[in-house]
């Protein structure tokens, strides 16, 4: 059964996070997704759940990937510094292939840039941000419903691929209320053996065979190319929206910028939209195909331009990429209307 | 008991002489002592050549990242109450790169035992000074001498709340059994320092360490305390609230 109600983007992370079967969550205090850490505290120990507030965000990603190693569906959020302090044990999770989702509310920095201001400066420490070699499923909602069902996916995706998930979120979303009718959504399995059913498994972040270090290069090589295969070809992880397919100019949007591509579409004729819901994998394939008869395609981003860089590669000469970007806060509809024409 | 039967992946890498075997050896002997079931089992270490030992000890074991076992520890035991979670760290590991950690598992007083392979110096990397390196010591980064001051590291223990906090070395392999049975049958946040040698780095003979550690003084327990554990704290919480009407 699902009916109205008023929710706010961090909130409707934690609703996801629990009808998923999330039941660990580890996290420190940090602007603006505290409050997913003050709504888990209170609901967790209600459905038999974990909510524990660890001494910083290393030790909140590191007990949630222990918990999820035992058996639990476990995540944690945080904001830029602390989603720095996770990177390390990001890698681990990835080498080690152990299921956890890491949401990133995203705010200006870097440092401590302005706490309390949106931003999408992490999007690409979301996808390149531990050292070494790695593959990673990146989400971004634009809006409540988004959060929700996009959090649900990301604890569906980690537990099935056996990878960390991140979801990238940032301050006007987390913190926005919208009337939404969340729809049910299936509870997640762990698909994995866990710890304690004496089966003696070995875990380790060493280059290994089932939890054995190896050294061979070649090895390793097999090694980093499976993680990758295993994110990369797998047929339900990237999804995206299309919106007026035949138009020949087309906005590209991911996380809240996709609010003022929806605006301008208002005004604005012949201008279409293709909202990226997964940021990585970058969606190449879906949106060469959308671009083939595209003459113009504009990315706007709250960042300096960084995804933009990533359309181009793929779009090569093929249209002429525009990057509108805006700092600390949304872009305006009036940016991308002065390039369209 | 065979030893080995507990361990894989043998050959170890240890070099001849260091302390980790025979800390190891203690365990193994020790867990058998205790009557915990070996699936109920599971160790944690951290990086360094202590962190090693999941890679050779056959039962459930967790190799995590330098300084953050006590972490992943943490998550795997409130995760599954039932488990006995064992942590192996290094000094550097434990106390410096870890020490936040260290402080704050024994503040909440969560039931892990912890066992520190002290041998106050990094030997993975090469010899640098570490958290309990002793004055005026000259290792790869103090070649003129060590002005650091060390950790005490039973009274860390107990000033940050550990429950169970004894100090042992590699030379008192009975001692050491006995201390780990011990610290495996309290409830509680344990610790167990061993004083062991690295005759590679710290470039003494084996048997001269051994006969160092023999006059370490004090050893044996300074620390046992029951007090209401972590864990148990959590799971009292989770029935009173779920009874709660919503
Ligand atoms: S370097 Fe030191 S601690 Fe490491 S294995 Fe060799 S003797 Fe042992």
């Amino acid at each position: 059964m699902t009916r109205m109600e008023l929710v706010q983007g961090n909130e409707a992370v934690v609703k996801a996070a629990i009808n998923a079967g999330c039941r660990f969550y580890a996290g420190y205090p940090i602007t603006p997704s505290s409050e997913i850490m003050h709504l888990m505290a209170k609901e967790m120990p209600r459905v038999g759940g974990v909510f524990i507030q660890m001494e910083d965000e290393i030790t909140s990603i590191a007990a949630a990937i222990g918990a999820s190693m035992a058996g639990k569906i476990a995540m944690t959020a945080t904001s830029g510094p602390g989603f720095s302090l996770m990177q390390e044990n990001i890698g681990y999770a990835a080498m080690a292939e152990i299921p956890v989702v890491i949401v990133d509310v995203m705010r200006v920095g870097p440092s401590t840039g302005i706490p309390t201001a949106p931003s999408q400066g992490d999007v690409m420490q979301a996808r390149y941000g531990s050292h070494g070699d790695y593959p990673i499923i990146v989400l971004s909602p634009s809006d409540v419903l988004d959060s929700y069902v996009l959090t649900a996916k990301a604890f569906y995706l980690a537990e099935k691929y056996r990878t960390p998930v991140i979801l990238l979120t940032d301050e006007i979303i987390g913190h926005m209320r919208e009337s939404v009718n969340l729809p049910n959504i299936e509870r997640v399995e762990k698909n994995m053996p866990i710890l304690g059913e004496g089966r003696k498994l070995h875990y380790t972040g060493l280059a290994n065979e089932n939890g054995f270090a190896i050294y061979e290069p070649e090895k390793y090589e097999r090694l980093i190319k499976r993680l990758f295969n295993k994110i990369e070809c797998a047929k339900d992880v990237i999804s995206y929206k299309i919106e007026n397919p035949d138009a020949k100019t087309m906005i590209f949007a991911y996380g809240s910028p996709y609010r003022t591509a929806k605006a301008v579409l208002k005004i604005a004729k012949n201008v279409g939209i293709f909202k990226a819901e997964t940021v990585f994998p970058f969606p190449e394939r879906a949106l060469k195909k959308a671009s083939k008869d595209v003459e113009k395609i504009i990315v706007p981003e709250m960042n300096v331009g960084k995804i933009v860089n990533e359309v181009k590669r793929v779009v090569g000469d093929s249209c002429q990429v525009v990057s509108v970007t805006k700092l600390a806060q949304l872009v305006d509809p009036q940016a991308i209307l002065k390039v369209i024409e | 008991m065979n030893v080995k039967d507990y361990l894989v992946n043998l050959p170890h890498t240890w070099c001849a002489g260091c302390g980790n075997g025979i800390i190891l050896g203690a365990f193994i002997r020790a867990f058998k002592k205790s009557g915990i079931d070996k699936d109920k089992l599971v160790v944690v270490s951290g990086i360094g050549c202590s962190g090693r030992v999941t890679q050779y000890l056959n039962f459930d074991a967790v190799h995590t990242t330098h300084g953050r076992a006590l972490a992943f520890a943490t998550g795997i035991k409130l995760a599954n109450p039932e488990l006995k979670v064992v942590v192996m760290m290094g000094d550097g590991d434990a106390l410096a790169i870890g020490g936040n950690h260290f402080i704050h598992s024994a503040r909440r007083n969560i039931d892990l035992t912890v066992i520190i392979f002290n041998n106050s110096v990094y030997g993975m990397t090469g010899g640098q000074q570490s958290p309990t390196t002793q004055l005026n010591a000259k290792t790869a980064t103090t070649p003129y001498g060590n002005l650091e001051n060390p950790f005490n590291v039973v009274d860390l223990a107990i000033a940050a709340g550990a429950t169970y906090v004894a100090r042992c070395t590699t030379f008192h392999v009975k001692k050491l059994e006995k201390s780990i049975v011990e610290a495996l049958l309290h409830k509680g946040f344990s610790v167990i320092e061993v004083i062991t040698g690295c005759p590679t780095q710290q470039k003494v003979k084996p048997a001269e360490l051994i006969k160092l550690q023999k006059n370490i003084k004090p050893i044996g327990v300074f620390k046992k305390e029951e007090k209401e554990e972590f864990v148990d704290k959590y799971l009292k919480l989770v029935k009173s609230v779920k009874t709660e009407k919503l």
